[in-house]
């Protein structure tokens, strides 16, 4: 394959199966999905490749727990060669795809028990926020970028899947449904930790 | 509307009458056509220039306004593209340029009459989209297609403001959409619509303003809605409008009676002119039949958004017989490709779209089975956009055996490098069995394992190519180099992830002057050859897009372009000319 190879380092580009060092690039079937890599190959890539994960996840060494962990997916900026509107709007599809709904947990502090909405029944930040006001019997008051809920008594928080509490409304909404776990309401106290950033 | 008349008394030699020969002029219709007659003689480049109604910029930045503005003093309606190809894919910066502003400025001086602007790949702001809605009263028609910097807002100042609007087509931009109440400022007095496109907005629409809207524009068209308008508020469209030619549904996932569903088909076996059909979003099978007699007369459906499988697409295709393009997802999978081998004899054109092109659930996709099946049931083949996990060398030849009638053929192996995966081989012989096979070939887009060989065979055989998309292929600069050499239509060159460096560059020096554009990105070149190139070509375009913070002698993006206009005066700070 030539002296080229290891410059160019296709190897770090091409997705396959298999432990780190071993050459055949195997057929693509369907099922199995894990994409993990070894250090070496995968510090190559980060300085080359947007990555959607958790940078844990593509430092890690051990391949022995694939199955357990999200897979790490290593992209390449740019590629395959679609343009970011049909890219988000496949996003989107995740979302609304199997029609089976999204059903998240929503707690707020000092109710007896949790809820749970569908958050695929909302279009919108402000739809969501009337439900949840409405559900829990609280005000959220005006969101701003700046300041969030600052000043209201109670605000919306979430934990996304990196398993972070982000103030609701601050990425687009469709970012947010994908990407929310779960719903917790918080007082406005709590709250002015979040707000000012 | 009273065209600008020279002032200057034409000394001519012919008995020809200027005016005769202006009109005379003036019904070439071929963009080429036109430039050709202009290098005859004096005459008629003045004639032709005075003649031309509309103008195709490819590239904003090869031409000033004013430069444009001085050449051609009566043109109405204005064609311009701005950033590189790749910009579509994120390769390029956010406020690299192609701003319409400066152009909308002088155009407001020499094209107060201006009617017609479409534009791809530029920065519109909602600034610029109230200065064109106030500043040309004769306004009718705006497509904004792979643009940004624009919102809902400027929307609504355009429908507010443009009386003699005609066409409003938004397609695929990367817009702040607010809210869906632009469509409520059309005002009711205006009813001249004859094209509405937003289907890739999000927001719902107020759907009384939509439904007031459409019934009162005798002369739409076209229309196309986004998914929030639901079947029975379609079915309600349809009424109003049974002259559509094409349409672009919304959603197809409402629940309806027995009733409704009679309804909505009846409305669309009224659609006895659609010839275009394309939305769907999220599709609930049920509800496809609705379609069917609509379908007799479609020639283009696209349905690259809506992810059907094998059996929906299957059944819809029998009853579009006349079908010539067709716009899938790779949801239909090779069985769907069959179906369409098997009902679209007169099919010339296939884009495949990957519905997972992350491959983050279980993929399937298409296959190179689906590809052959459609190449033997569709001989008139000659576009194909083909997104895929996996492709043999054997596959394409037989294809283009098939078809040899290709003019467009971009296939995408979706995982980068990836030779063909029965043999192992690299995808070589594919793409020499398209230069060979297919001598209309006019763009070409390769992908998988490729050597330098590929690049022979096309620099050797590809001779009426005009534009080449090459990423993570190659060996080294020659490969490169037998581009350049060999290929003398050669317009666009587009590359990534080669390794092609500063001598694959400088060969192609004198070549890029009657090229379009160059771009190179994350291959070899370094500073010292980029800056060479500058020095030998003083009247081309060299640019470099600097994104590191640290020095480096890598010149990581590279646009190289061909311009009268002299170096841009609007870069920003890391884009550097040399």
């Amino acid at each position: 394959m030539g002296s080229y190879e290891s410059e160019l380092n296709l190897k770090a580009t091409e997705l396959r199966l298999g432990l780190p060092g071993s050459d055949e690039p195997e057929k693509r079937s369907c099922s199995v999905r894990s994409n993990k890599r070894s250090s070496r190959e995968s510090s190559v890539e980060e300085s080359r490749c947007k990555s959607n994960v958790n940078s844990d996840d593509s430092t890690t060494t051990s391949d022995h727990d694939q199955e357990s962990v999200q897979p790490a997916k290593v992209q390449v900026v740019g590629w395959p060669p679609i343009r970011s509107y049909r890219k988000n709007s496949l996003q989107q599809k995740k979302v609304e795809g199997d029609g089976s709904g999204i059903y998240v947990k929503v707690s707020m502090a000092g109710a007896p028990y949790l809820r749970k909405i569908d958050l695929k029944v909302y279009k919108s930040y402000p739809e969501l926020l009337m439900a949840l006001q409405t559900l829990f019997k609280c005000t959220f008051g005006e969101y701003s970028e700046r300041e969030g809920y600052n000043g209201s008594e109670y605000a919306p928080t979430y934990e996304d899947k990196d398993g972070d509490w982000m103030l609701v409304g601050d990425v687009p909404w469709n970012m947010f449904v994908s990407s929310c776990k779960r719903l917790r309401i918080i007082k406005g106290s709590e709250a002015k930790g979040l707000g000012c950033l | 509307m009273e065209c600008k008349r020279k002032n200057e008394k034409s000394k001519s030699n012919s008995t020809f009458p200027d005016e005769v020969l202006e009109l005379v002029l003036g019904m070439l219709k071929s963009r080429k056509d036109k430039s050709t007659v202009s290098l005859v003689c004096k005459e008629w480049y003045n004639a032709e220039r005075w003649s031309r109604r509309s103008v195709f910029i490819g590239n904003c930045y090869s031409v000033s306004p004013e430069i444009l503005t001085r050449r051609f003093p009566n043109i109405r309606s204005v064609t311009l593209k701005g950033k590189p190809r790749f910009a579509d894919f994120n390769l390029v910066p956010a406020n690299w340029g192609a701003d319409i502003h400066s152009w909308l400025v002088v155009f407001a001086v020499k094209y107060p009459w201006l009617e017609e602007l479409r534009l791809k790949r530029m920065t519109v702001t909602d600034e610029s989209l109230e200065f064109l809605a106030l500043k040309f009263p004769n306004f009718k028609a705006l497509s904004l297609l792979s643009c940004d910097g624009f919102s809902t807002d400027g929307l609504a100042k355009i429908a507010a403001n443009c009386k003699n609007l005609t066409e409003l087509d938004i397609q695929e931009n990367g817009i702040e959409d607010k809210s869906g109440n632009w469509l409520s400022c059309f005002p009711e007095s205006f009813t001249s619509l004859e094209v509405l496109n937003f289907a890739n907005l999000h927001y719902e629409v107020n759907f009384d303003a939509l439904e007031k809207l459409v019934s009162r524009c005798k002369s739409l068209k076209t229309l196309k809605v986004n998914k929030s308008v639901t079947l029975k508020q379609l079915q309600r469209l349809l009424v109003h409008a049974p002259q559509l030619g094409e349409l672009g549904t919304g959603s197809f996932s409402q629940e309806l009676t027995p009733q409704q569903c009679s309804e909505l088909g009846s409305a669309f076996k009224n659609c006895r002119n659609l010839h275009t059909l394309s939305g769907l979003w999220v599709a609930t099978a049920q509800y496809l039949p609705v379609l069917y007699s609509a379908c007799t007369n479609l020639t283009f459906l696209n349905f690259s958004y809506a992810p059907l499988d094998s059996d929906d697409l299957a059944k819809l295709l029998v009853h579009c017989p006349k079908l010539q393009r067709l716009w899938v997802v790779d949801s239909v999978e090779d069985k769907g490709l069959e179906a369409v081998g098997s009902h679209c004899p007169l099919l010339e054109e296939l884009r495949v779209f990957p519905a997972d092109p992350f491959d983050e659930g279980i993929v399937h996709g298409v296959t190179e089975s689906g590809f052959i099946a459609v190449s033997q049931g569709c001989p008139r083949l000659h576009y194909v956009l083909y997104f895929c996990r996996q492709m043999t060398n054997a596959a394409v030849a037989t294809v283009v055996q098939n078809c040899p009638d290709f003019t467009h053929f971009r296939l995408c192996i979706m995982h980068p490098g990836q030779p063909d995966y029965l043999t192992q081989d690299p995808m070589d012989e594919a793409f020499g069995a398209v230069v060979k096979t297919c001598t209309k070939l006019q763009r070409l887009a390769v992908s998988g394992y490729l050597t330098d060989l590929t690049f022979e065979y096309i620099g050797k055989y590809a001779k009426n190519l005009e534009t080449l998309s090459v990423a993570f292929a190659g060996k080294s600069d020659w490969g490169m180099r037998c581009v350049l050499d060999g290929c003398p239509k050669l317009r666009k060159l587009e590359v990534r992830d080669c390794p092609f460096g500063n001598v694959a560059l400088l060969s192609g020096s004198r070549k890029y002057e009657s090229m379009r554009s160059l771009w190179m990105s994350d291959c070899k070149v370094t500073m010292n050859g980029v800056r060479l190139l500058a020095k030998e070509m003083p009247r081309l375009n060299v640019e470099v897009i600097k994104e590191e913070r640290y020095e480096t002698h890598q010149a990581r993006k590279v646009y190289v372009y061909r311009s009268v206009a002299g170096p841009r005066r609007d870069a920003p700070p890391f884009v550097l000319t040399l």
